[in-house]
């Protein structure tokens, strides 16, 4: 079980109120992910449910129980940190045992454990060898190792793969996943990389500032962002914004059109152009346009990595027209 | 060959540093070496010929050296525990986020700055001198009859001058250590369930490991041959000779050179037996 909510919370350094009172609520077996720009607060979003800092009001309930007041190691969770915060000293077996040795579990129990996790998570050879000796990937595992042998309510992950490099955060990303699909247990992760969250997530919850600016399912967040910060920072390439005549026409200040939903031509069409950068993915090429509709920034269009265009060719877009994002002075979504 | 060229005018540059390190070192060693083996009285005959092991045999047997010896032991083991422990101890809570914290980091390391000298005579005099010394004040003020520090309990009293002098190289090494800690590792094994004296236990003190041996090493070479305080203090009495304090009376007291050097040459067999058990015991730490 781990149902954890977050009741009013509220966060502040000296006079820096760095989360302003929240309510959140993290259902059981749930994915979450918490997302949003460096010193958006979400790391100590988590470092709070974690109990590693103190909240300064409001309450928090794990499976119901107020555990506002517990100390961390009561809460019945585990976290895998940023720099794996593996000890050294230690073998990857001891690492492993660490948490149930405080706990005090007997031997059998605890070579039992192990060896399960090992086996899952594909440590069976290096458990007699120290991180030390161990590649980024493999000390991430025993990172999660250490986690799963306290069979926890729920895992909490500050930004796990970031030290990894990106073929290994790939593997490690579907890794994680699995890991959920078989431990049903619930999973809190936080990450700056909108690309896991969207991967990963039952459930994402978008942060600026220390706000919830969004909660939802990753489709959901792609396709009805809420506001215009959300539609900026979900999805891969950026939103593009157009503001001005093409933005009043529909009634709002501002409309949002993905990369992926403008269709290009070379002939005709609704906006006029000329290409600039032109980045080839193979699968796809991704064409940055300079418009006079857009004057300060230029336009993303993601085409077929068969489309060829040169810098400097001249093209007309094509919104379409049903996948238009409108959003008001205020920067809210309208419908 | 470039290569051979730049390693020869490397030598080359080298030697001058090479030569006068080893003619610091072998001078004086062979002259220790060759009196060693003479009768060499200054004020009495002067130069009086070989003796072959005489010298070792009268040092040997003397009835000082092996208290001396004792002593010695005693004074750099009882440093080395304070030192470390309370190093630790001080290095744990100068880390703490504190208002004033850089100036007491200066005053903590303060007294390694005083001189041997200087520190003994202030100890002495203002402090376990028994009429007038500060500890003197504080046992009246209870009631109590001063201690006499330096002759009731001279070698505690020797080990606490000493030790207040090393404690600041301790604890300014151990607190490096310390703040290279990976405060994330701490978390994890809060969140892992370790109250505090366990993460001292399972984190912080291995991470010290190698900052500890350091201070080991090197305090116990400067130990094996402090002087200083023990002149200054008690001259020697009270049971407080050490082997170096033995040496400096045969030469310098007695005038006997020859006997004087050959308590040298035990001296530094003595400091390599110390030294190659501690490199067993705690030298493994500096591998990895």
């Amino acid at each position: 079980m781990g149902r954890i909510t977050l009741d009013k919370v509220s966060k502040s350094f000296g006079d820096v109120e760095v989360i302003p009172p929240l309510d959140l609520t993290i259902e059981d077996g749930e994915f979450t992910v918490f997302v949003g720009p460096s010193g958006c607060g979400k790391s100590t979003l988590l470092r709070l449910i974690a109990g590693l800092e103190d909240i300064t009001s409001g309450q928090i309930r794990i499976d119901g129980a107020d555990a506002t007041n517990v100390p961390p190691a009561k809460r019945g969770l585990a976290m895998v940190f940023q720099s794996y915060a593996l000890y050294p000293h230690m073998t990857v077996r001891k690492n492993i045992a660490f948490p149930m040795k405080m706990a005090g579990i007997d031997q059998a129990e605890q070579d039992r454990r192990i060896d399960a996790a090992a086996k899952a998570l594909n440590l069976t050879d290096y458990l007699d060898r120290r991180p030390g000796q161990l590649s980024g990937g493999q000390r991430q595992r025993v990172a999660i190792g250490r986690a799963i042998v306290r069979e926890p309510a729920a895992f909490l992950f500050d930004e796990p793969l970031s030290n990894l490099d990106a073929a290994l955060r790939v593997g490690m990303r579907l890794e994680i996943s699995e890991l959920h699909e078989r431990l049903k247990t619930t999973m809190i992760y936080v990450t700056h990389d909108q690309v896991e969250a969207m991967t990963m997530a039952d459930k994402i919850v978008v942060l600026q500032a220390g706000v919830i600016e969004q909660v939802g399912s990753p489709l959901d967040l792609y396709e009805r962002p809420c506001n215009k910060f959300v539609a900026g920072f979900i999805g891969s390439p950026k939103m593009n914004f157009i503001e001005g005549e093409e933005a009043a026409e529909l009634g709002a200040t501002t409309i949002g059109i993905r990369p992926e939903h403008i269709s290009i031509s070379t002939t005709e069409g609704q906006w006029k152009g000329t290409v600039g950068v032109a980045e080839h993915l193979g699968s796809d090429t991704f064409l940055y346009i300079h418009s006079d509709v857009s004057p300060s920034e230029t336009m993303t269009v993601r085409v077929d990595g068969e489309f060829s265009a040169r810098h400097g060719d001249t093209v007309y877009l094509t919104p379409r027209a049903e996948r238009i994002h409108k959003f008001g002075a205020d920067g809210l979504r309208i419908e | 060959m470039a290569t051979q060229h730049s390693r020869s005018s490397a030598r080359l540059m080298m030697a001058p540093a090479v030569v006068l390190l080893l003619g610091w070192m072998l001078v004086p060693l062979t002259m220790t070496l060759y009196f060693s083996f003479k009768k060499y009285l200054p004020l009495r005959g002067g130069d009086l010929g070989w003796v072959g092991f005489d010298n070792y045999a009268r040092f040997l047997t003397s009835s000082a050296f092996w208290p001396s010896v004792q002593t010695t032991l005693v004074i750099v083991g009882g440093v080395l525990a304070i030192t470390v422990v309370l190093g630790i101890f001080l290095a744990i809570l100068l880390n703490q986020p504190m208002w004033g914290q850089g100036m007491v980091r200066i005053l903590v390391i303060a007294p390694f700055f005083v001189m041997p000298t200087v520190s003994a005579l202030v100890w002495k005099n203002m402090f376990m001198d028994p009429n007038y010394g500060l500890l003197a004040h504080l046992w009246k003020l209870f009631g109590a009859t001063p201690v006499e520090w330096l002759s009731q309990a001279s070698l505690p009293s020797i080990i606490m001058i000493v030790s207040w002098q090393w404690l600041p190289f301790a604890t300014l090494i151990l607190l490096t250590a310390i703040q290279s800690l990976d405060s994330e590792q701490l978390e994890a094994a809060e969140m892992d369930g370790a109250l505090a004296h366990k993460r001292f236990a399972y984190i912080t003190l291995p991470h010290l490991g190698r900052a500890i041996t350091v201070v080991i090493l090197i305090q116990t070479i400067f130990l094996l041959s402090i002087f200083a305080e023990i002149f200054v203090t008690t001259g020697g009495a009270f049971g407080t000779k050490t082997l170096s304090y033995l040496i400096f009376q045969r030469v310098l007291e007695s005038q006997n050179v020859g006997l004087g050097s050959a308590g040298g040459v035990y001296a530094i067999i003595l400091a390599n037996i110390v030294a190659y058990f501690l490199v067993r015991i705690v030298g493994k730490n500096l591998d990895a």
